[in-house]
């Protein structure tokens, strides 16, 4: 085979594994929807499941919000409050290297082991029980890192400039922070925390040692409840209840669609913000 | 003490957080595993709570089969995607092609346990052969599925950052474009395309609800000798028996004693993958 037959028969396997790699999303998100579809109805989002693939899945959507926004609640800030520590406090010694070093380190645990250490830690030490509260507390221990990470490279690439013109104004540094690049990061700091919570609710491995068995047919009524979640069904139905499955279906269906609605909010409040920054 | 002192040190503490939290973990899991860690825990060939025996070797090997062929899989798949992206896409194709992988990070495991469940394990039962379809082979495509887009973006960085002069200078030479990426742009990369494996060796050990979902988890776990058999790895084993462990039994203790295992698994190769591997490619510059 000569050079130039060589070169596109290369070239076309190039193409193919790229054109393999593209697939896999659509692939699964339109096999999601045409198979979810067919469960969604208004009974099936407002009602509590009954024998599990019966009724609805009204309260594991409302547990999944719960669970989300409480360990976004939480999270967001504590990751945010990190990131500016990092990028705009911390001397560049050997203790600012081995926070950052635990921060990486806290983002390539498995997802079952922070499972069993909320379990050991929340649901049983501090005896929060299975709940909402010792899952939420978990699931924002999964989503720190992305959030420190995603805000530390906004806040890094706020131009210094702007700080020096703060200070050239007669601002202190932590009103230079909170009014100049803090705002000046929203859009990067926005995307972080988006990310976070994307995989927060898809999380079930975590959720499934702390929050509830996913089976719930009542919203939590306080903090200390157990919760369902979306993830957790899903699980549920395709291993033990396989008959209903289009529940599962449309769980799932909904599961992606929260996903995506978040990402997208996330995507106009960047813009938004991008052009305040840009002046309109 | 000026408010900005005062500021600086309660960020400080936010900071650590993530250490501590690192910190508390190991101690947790030390603390209930460590007991049950012994040779016998690592070789054993039974795994029988109802007997009290913990041997974990049949599963850490199933899981390292499954972790093994899920690699091969999305490094057959990922790096000639990477090279595309790096070298032969187009500005406009480049963006569609990566925003699209990188997509596939945000799909919930479960719902790719789900797929699996309902098209892979089905496909395999009726087209390859196996029980129910539940096999390594479904638990091979899926975490492949699922860290293809870390092996992606990370190679195709590493062969983007290989200097436009290696590239001249091997066209220069009268080399062929893909003699060039063969000879002289992946050579360079190969540091980065390295870690990006170990980075996803290690997603795919972590990874739990996908792989559970369609591997089988037999009752008994025995070193599997076909790709069709049911098996089990450390994250479905915990994910399954946690359910009916009794609290502070020697059982939960052996779960626990897994998750330490499969954190120090973990953890060894995210060091080797951010330190070992980056640093010998900062050194070769």
């Amino acid at each position: 085979m000569n050079a130039v037959a060589k070169e596109r028969y290369v070239k076309a396997l190039l193409y193919a594994a790229a054109g393999l790699s593209v697939i896999i999303l659509p692939v699964i998100v339109v096999w999601v929807a045409t198979m979810g579809t067919g469960a969604l109805s208004w009974e099936f989002l407002t009602e509590a499941p009954y024998r599990l693939v019966q009724g609805g899945i009204y309260p594991q959507i409302i547990g999944s919000i719960y669970l989300v926004g409480l360990s976004t609640a939480i999270g967001a800030p504590l990751g945010l409050a990190s990131a500016i520590y990092l990028s705009e406090y911390a001397p560049n010694n050997a203790i600012t290297k081995t926070v950052r070093f635990f921060t990486e380190t806290l983002a390539g645990v498995p997802s079952i082991v922070i499972g069993l250490f909320g379990l050991q830690f929340f649901v049983y030490e501090l005896h929060l029980k299975t709940s909402l509260l010792a899952g939420a507390l978990s699931l924002s221990i999964m989503m720190l890192p992305w959030t420190i990470h995603a805000s530390e490279e906004a806040l890094r690439v706020v131009p210094k400039e702007y700080r020096e013109a703060s200070y050239a104004l007669g601002a202190s540094k932590w009103q230079t922070i909170v009014r100049v690049v803090v705002p000046a990061a929203l859009p990067g700091i926005i995307t972080g925390i988006i990310l976070g919570m994307g995989k927060a609710i898809g999380e079930t491995a975590v959720v499934w040692l702390t929050a509830g068995s996913g089976s719930e047919a009542f919203v939590p009524a306080s903090l200390q409840a157990p919760t369902g979640s979306l993830s957790m069904y899903i699980y549920l139905v395709a291993t033990q209840a396989k008959a209903g499955i289009s529940h599962g279906y449309g769980a799932a269906l909904v599961l992606i669609s929260m996903f995506l609605t978040m990402s997208v909010t996330a995507l106009l409040l960047r813009n938004h913000f991008l052009k305040k920054l840009n002046g309109r | 003490m000026r408010k900005s002192d005062w500021v600086g040190r309660v960020l400080f503490v936010c900071a650590t957080f993530s250490a501590l939290v690192v910190f508390l973990i190991t101690f947790y899991l030390l603390r209930e595993g460590l007991g049950v860690l012994n040779w016998g825990f690592l070789t054993g060939m039974i795994w029988n709570p109802e007997a009290d025996l913990y041997g974990t070797l049949p599963t850490l090997v199933s899981t390292l089969i499954v972790v093994a062929g899920a690699v091969v899989i999305a490094v057959a798949i990922g790096i000639p995607c990477a090279i595309f992206l790096a070298e032969f896409a187009p500005f406009w194709l480049r963006n569609i092609v990566k925003s699209t992988v990188e997509a596939i990070t945000g799909i919930p495991s479960v719902v790719i346990g789900l797929f699996g469940v309902m098209v892979i394990v089905p496909f395999i039962r009726d087209n390859i052969g196996g029980r129910n379809g539940e096999s390594i082979l479904a638990g091979w495509i899926v975490l492949a599925l699922m860290i293809i887009p870390n092996i992606i973006t990370i190679s195709e960085d590493a062969i983007r950052a290989v200097p436009t002069a290696y590239r001249e200078a091997s066209l220069a030479l009268g080399a062929t474009k893909w003699d060039t990426i063969r000879k002289a742009v992946l050579p360079s990369a190969i540091s980065g395309i390295m870690a990006s494996l170990v980075l996803g060796v290690g997603r795919a050990i972590g990874e739990t609800m996908a792989v559970l979902m369609v591997i089988g988890n037999p009752n008994i776990p025995f070193v599997p000798t076909s790709v069709v058999d049911q098996v089990r790895t450390f994250t479905s084993t915990i994910a399954i028996e946690f359910g009916y462990v009794q609290w502070g039994s020697t059982h939960q203790q052996a779960l626990y004693a897994m998750g330490v295992v499969l954190f120090i698994i973990v953890m060894a190769l995210n060091f080797v993958a951010t330190f070992v591997i980056r640093r010998r490619l900062i050194h070769e510059e």
